[in-house]
């Protein structure tokens, strides 16, 4: 026990931890963060324990991950199926990743909420939105490393969105890409930028992020009497602080408690769930690929859909910039006064609109209902119910709208693309003229097919559309979009009648 | 420079002489400081531009005139002309070849014009279709419908020997099409 002691003395001797750390470790917080409000102060410490998991897991990827375009797949399959528990390394790697995501977000909505970004900690939250920052350009390098399909043709996408910046664009292509094209090149500085720049970048700003959260220290939790006054705060925390109580133990069991069952979710989500991909291989000539990007940049992949065209490259590249811009400056437009939510209206509806839609563009990113279905004219038959009363005229017409491969965006019963209207009572819905108008001149988002059908195919697919309703309900009487032109029609293959 | 800062000057050195010293000393710094900076720095800014420089397409055989049946559409997997020996996979690159009749053709990207996004042709449609965010092209290569803000891109191509040449290497985008 002797020698025990005089070991930890002779290091003592020389970090002298008990004059630096430990006074860290203790120093004062609000006496109330150690009640049970104090669970609302271990976000943070949630999102970094993740941080520091996806570290460790990280190495030990990169330990059999190859960075080159020949190699990295083989990698991955050899990590999933080969190395002991490489599998399971993947996917703690993949799942904490998502964690840290989900608990940076969930920390900043408590700051936010709390009003804990104020008066003197605006800099605290703006190295947090730094950290934002970094932490989803970590996730989307790190889907590039994922090195499939999706990781390719993802890569294409975020640079055909860069390649739109006025000016710049090309530019900005070649530099992301690091050549002409997406290649070997590209995936070794994905590589860099996801093993070395951004964790080294976030090391740095979560070291100023941490130095800002001892230095300025805890806040407390708000209280509606007590508004910021930046003149005042400082001396009411002092005082709040001479019946403080140190950080550790009292916060920081709380902490460790948080953490551990973040930790152990994230392993039981990696154990049941396993790896994330690799799904086919990056290889441009494999081009039956539907890529979609991991679900943080699902709204992003929504909002491409969405947007209409004139605006799309503003929002695409603005909304992020203009995101990014506001929320720095949140706490210098409001970095003083109420901090409780229930006297902050307008700060509560801003979480509420920018969670719906997140969500709302995140569903929609995934379901991604504007993409045709692309094996839909020959995976989803018509449906037999349909085709049992159709006449001879009409079931050719049901070959032809599933041989033109209509059903990728039309669907039958709610079976098939979902890009156009459903088609099940369309026959209700439009008449003869109408249906004959669409068909040939397209229109709202649906292609022409004029030149793509002879006036047999016509008649026949419009006969079959005009059955398209339920049991005894008459044809649709009136054409439900304008028909005037119907009578200019100049296209070949028109049926002059009905 | 604060005066305070040396506050036990050896008595034998008279003032005079620290503070020139101290000012040869500071400017050395800053020189020598910038010279080391400027020696480093330009190659490591240099090397980080390199990408900036553009590689020129280069033209490739697309096949034999004779393997392209007039008014259909194929996809044909060639090597692109810049890749390296690393690039693996990523070193190939498949292009749709249209021959419209006789020696005429069009030659199209597969990368959708709105974000690059592999299009799908189906031939029983005559419709390009985009898996991503639902763009449609006609079998010409001009827009149907949906996000695409232009028409396929096309490649330059020329027909040597009986045999289709086409010009390619980058990855078109907006800015930069094929």
């Amino acid at each position: 026990m002797n020698t025990l002691r005089k070991i930890v003395d002779w290091f003592e001797s020389r970090l002298q931890l008990r004059d630096s750390l430990w006074p860290v470790m203790r120093h004062p917080i609000p006496a109330e963060v150690s009640t049970r409000k104090g669970w609302w102060y271990v976000f943070g410490s949630m999102t970094m324990t993740f941080f520091v998991l996806q570290v460790v897991t990280g190495i030990c990827l990169a330990l059999d991950y190859e960075p080159t375009a020949e190699g990295a797949y083989a990698s991955l399959e050899y990590l999933n199926y080969e190395a002991p528990v490489g599998w399971l390394l993947r996917a703690m790697h993949y799942y904490s990743a998502s964690a840290m995501v989900v608990m940076l977000v969930v920390h900043m909505t408590q700051v936010f909420l709390m009003g804990a970004f104020k008066y003197p900690r605006e800099l605290t939250w703006m190295a947090g939105v730094g950290l934002m920052v970094l932490t989803l350009g970590l996730a989307f390098t790190g889907q590039v490393l994922r090195f499939d399909g999706d990781a390719y043709w993802g890569a294409g996408v975020a640079v055909s969105a860069l390649g739109r910046v006025p000016a710049a664009g090309p530019s900005l292509v070649h530099l992301v890409l690091g050549g002409e094209y997406i290649g070997g090149h590209t995936l070794s500085r994905f590589f860099a930028l996801h093993v070395f720049v951004l964790p080294a970048l976030l090391v740095a700003v979560l070291s100023l992020h941490l130095y800002l959260v001892v230095k300025r220290g805890i806040s407390e939790p708000p209280d509606p009497n007590r508004p910021v006054v930046p003149e005042r705060y400082d001396e009411e925390y002092s005082r709040l602080l001479e019946c403080g109580v140190p950080f550790f133990p009292h916060a920081f069991y709380r902490d460790g408690v948080a953490c551990a069952i973040g930790v152990l979710i994230v392993v039981g989500l990696a154990v049941v769930f396993g790896p994330k991909g690799p799904m086919a291989p990056a290889d441009p000539t494999l081009i039956q690929a539907e890529p979609r990007p991991d679900w943080y940049f699902l709204p992003l992949f929504a909002l491409a859909a969405l947007a209409p065209p004139s605006m799309e490259t503003l929002l695409l590249l603005g909304l992020p910039a203009l995101g990014i811009g506001v929320l720095l400056a949140v706490p210098l437009i409001a970095g003083k006064g109420q901090r409780s939510a229930t006297r902050r209206p307008f700060a509560v509806v801003c979480v509420t609109v920018s969670f719906v839609c997140l969500s709302v563009l995140g569903w929609y990113g995934k379901t991604s209902p504007w993409s045709p279905q692309m094996d839909a004219w020959s995976g989803e038959p018509i449906p037999r119910r349909i085709v049992a009363r159709l006449s001879p005229l009409e079931l050719q017409g049901a070959v032809v709208f599933q041989h033109k491969c209509c059903r990728n965006c039309h669907a039958l019963d709610g079976r098939g693309g979902k890009r156009g209207p459903d088609l099940t009572s369309v026959g209700t819905r439009l008449n003869y003229d109408a249906m004959v108008r669409q068909v040939v001149q397209g229109g709202g988002n649906m292609p022409t097919y004029g030149q793509k059908l002879n006036r047999a195919e016509i008649d026949a697919l419009v006969a079959f559309l005009v059955a398209l309703r339920p049991e005894g309900v008459p044809p649709a009487n009136l054409p439900a979009a304008a028909s005037s032109a119907n009578s200019e029609i100049a296209q070949p293959g028109i049926p002059q009648s009905p | 420079m604060n005066e305070h800062d040396c506050p036990c000057t050896p008595a034998d050195r008279s003032e005079s002489e620290t503070t020139d010293r101290r000012g040869l000393l500071k400017w050395s710094t800053i020189l020598l400081g910038g010279l080391a900076t400027a020696a480093t720095g330009v190659p490591i800014i240099g090397f980080l531009l390199g990408p900036l420089r553009k590689q020129k397409d280069k033209w490739i055989r697309a096949g034999a005139l004779k393997e392209f049946a007039e008014g259909e559409i194929r996809l044909v997997d060639l090597e692109n002309p810049l890749a390296k020996a690393t690039d693996g996979d990523t070193g190939r690159i498949a292009v749709y070849v249209r021959r419209v009749a006789g020696t005429q053709f069009q030659v199209f990207a597969v990368n959708c014009t709105h974000l690059g996004c592999p299009v799908h042709w189906f031939p029983q449609a005559g419709m390009f279709l985009c898996p991503c965010h639902g763009g449609a092209f006609y079998e010409d290569g001009s827009r149907a419908s949906g996000p695409p803000p232009r028409a396929l891109y096309e490649y330059e191509h020329r027909i040597e020997n009986s045999e289709l040449m086409v010009k390619l290497g980058h990855l078109p985008t907006l800015q930069q099409p094929a």
